[in-house]
């Protein structure tokens, strides 16, 4: 009895390890397995196919398609979010009176579902009746935004959705950073004559590397796994030309029952995540100690 | 902390001004675009939305002209969600339900772990935390197709207690997170002295360190509550007819109408779905920006 009472902390810590290890590291264990099966509709352990299943998915055009809108969104989702994010972050440090105001209204589309914002933005962008339509009664007469219905504009479409909604993050992020930065550093920098512009080039956008890095770690794994935003926003489509590897994962397990590829796919997606986090996960617990 | 530019009274530093404000207006203006035309498009009846006669010159960002509530009712009670027209509210119930006890669940726990992992330092605690932390970060995709087998050995495939299960799960690992972290800036004196009085490791915990969480309590329970509120891959993976959250019933309220779009239907629906947060957000909006910047983030 004792001896159990001083196990205390361990014991309660149990149940929560227990259902990790199961549902985080044994599933992926289990996904692993099951990728180099012949699996269909149901798991099925008795037959392997070892890894030409991920030959399959690597050959499937439908994969390729996934793979270059990720690249595509990826990058341009990163790199809008940090740019956006930075300038408004930069533009509302400069002693703004409705400050408060500013931050709420950049950083609510974050509280919403990309559910949500898929809905709203098919509506914003459709052109029979949306922005298209508008513009054309404003008087522009011969404005085109029909890129939600076109198979190789419309992976732009989500990535307007998706910049709209998480570049507030990223402006917290660097505002919390912004207000941070050394003041000594910068009167120095001040007394030498150094000019604003010159001195948020070379002294603070610099200091702001492990914001940038955060960022970047947090909006590369939200690229990764988003899934919602294309759903909703265009249903992969036209045809299947806004296909990410998460929508390629679900449609061959779920509606093709052609689970091992589906394995495959989401064994690849974490490949994916590993090689964004665990470096950076090392280095932040590193620095802890 | 800004950089002064030039001086203060100066003509340059008063255009300078002027422009950083209106280019925050600007901004601020694109960024309530997208609420406007829902609000809206919502308020609207069919007639105006299309540019009918007597509304040619309406977008979608006029205003209702003659702004009714007939699309957030239909929205609500009696849209037709698959074969099913009784609206959003039962779905919207099954999201309440489910936000409920997935935030409870996880919210406890997680205050129970992190008060361990900070307090109670034992051999290979940090490498335990490091295990937990990747679970923030895995794409769900990878756990899919395990966790549809585990609901129905476990008989709850298709249930809203598989899916508050499921949320649960992978909910820990963040409000281990959140619990951790803050419980590491609680001096350990306060323990000790809790122990030379007698106190267990349940009495510290519930007398002394329970009373002085509420903030990450809050924190916690809004980073949960929207997670869990907002997702739509577990709802759609798992959910049975009967269990489907709200966010799978907008979707497929709004992507498989058949017959002629009823635009305004889909955004009432959109807001209904959005309001919860939205009102999160505005009432606890420091603890949501707290919980985004130190928890989606670091350890």
């Amino acid at each position: 009895m004792r001896l159990l009472r001083n196990y205390v902390p361990q014991l309660t810590l149990l149940p929560s390890l227990i259902l990790v290890a199961i549902t985080v590291y044994g599933f992926i264990a289990l996904t692993m397995v099951l990728s180099l099966t012949r699996s269909k509709m149901l798991p099925r352990f008795d037959r392997w196919e070892g890894f030409s299943n991920y030959l399959k998915v690597w050959n499937h055009p439908r994969w390729e398609v996934a793979l270059e809108n990720f690249a595509i969104f990826g990058i341009l989702y990163i790199g809008g979010t940090l740019l956006i994010g930075l300038v408004l972050a930069i533009f509302l440090d400069q002693r703004i009176r409705i400050e408060g105001s500013l931050r709420t209204i950049y950083l609510y589309p974050m509280a919403l579902s990309f559910i949500v914002t898929g809905v709203a933005w098919q509506w914003i962008m459709s052109p029979d009746l949306g922005l298209e339509r508008a513009f054309h009664i404003w008087g522009w007469e011969s404005f085109r935004f029909d890129w939600i219905k076109q198979s190789d504009l419309a992976i732009y479409c989500v990535v307007i959705a998706g910049v709209w909604q998480a570049s507030g993050f990223v402006m917290a992020l660097f505002l919390a950073a912004l207000r941070g930065v050394n003041q000594e550093i910068l009167s120095a920098a001040r007394m030498d004559g150094a000019s604003g512009p010159s001195i948020y080039w070379h002294i603070i956008i610099p200091a702001l590397r492990p914001a940038f890095l955060t960022a970047i770690v947090v909006q590369g794994h939200l690229a990764i796994k988003s899934y919602d935003l294309v759903v909703a926003l265009t249903r992969g489509g036209p045809g299947f030309s806004t296909e990410l590897p998460s929508t390629f994962m679900y449609e061959f397990t779920f509606s093709r029952n052609e689970m091992a590829l589906g394995a495959s796919s989401a064994v690849m997606m974490l490949v994916l995540v590993m090689v964004l986090i665990v470096p950076y996960l090392y280095s932040e617990l590193r620095n802890e100690r | 902390m800004s950089v002064e530019v030039t001086n203060p009274r100066s003509g340059r530093a008063i255009a300078n001004r002027i422009m950083v404000y209106t280019f925050l207006l600007l901004a601020a203006a694109l960024f309530l675009m997208p609420l406007a035309a829902m609000v809206f498009t919502s308020l609207k009846s069919m007639p105006e939305i299309t540019g009918a006669v007597g509304f040619e010159n309406n977008t979608i960002l006029t205003p209702p002209r003659a702004p009714t509530l007939e699309a957030w009712s239909t929205a609500w009670s009696s849209a037709c969600i698959a074969v099913a027209c009784d609206g959003l509210r039962v779905y919207f119930w099954n999201s309440i339900v489910m936000v409920v006890f997935a935030v409870t669940l996880s919210v406890g726990l997680g205050a129970v772990n992190g008060y361990i992992l900070a307090k109670w330092r034992f051999r290979g605690d940090n490498i335990i935390f490091g295990m937990l932390l990747f679970g923030c970060f895995i794409p769900f995709q990878i756990v899919l197709i395990p966790m549809a087998r585990l609901l129905g050995i476990l008989d709850m495939a298709g249930t809203l207690s598989g899916l508050i299960f499921v949320h649960m799960c992978y909910g820990i690992p963040f409000t281990t997170l959140f619990f951790r972290n803050f419980y590491v800036t609680i001096p350990d004196e306060l323990i000790k002295a809790g122990r030379i009085d007698g106190a267990g490791f349940w009495s510290i915990f519930l007398l002394i360190l329970v009373p002085v969480s509420w903030p990450i309590f809050v924190v916690s329970i809004i980073w949960q509550f929207t997670n869990v509120w907002n997702d739509f891959l577990f709802g759609a993976s798992f959910a049975g007819a009967d269990a489907r959250p709200l966010m799978v019933a907008l979707n497929n309220l709004v992507n498989t109408s058949t017959g002629t779009k009823a635009y305004n239907v889909d955004m009432a629906g959109a807001m209904i779905a959005a309001l919860p947060t939205i009102l999160v957000y505005v009432v606890g909006g420091r603890y949501f920006v707290r919980g985004l910047t130190s928890g989606a983030v670091k350890g």
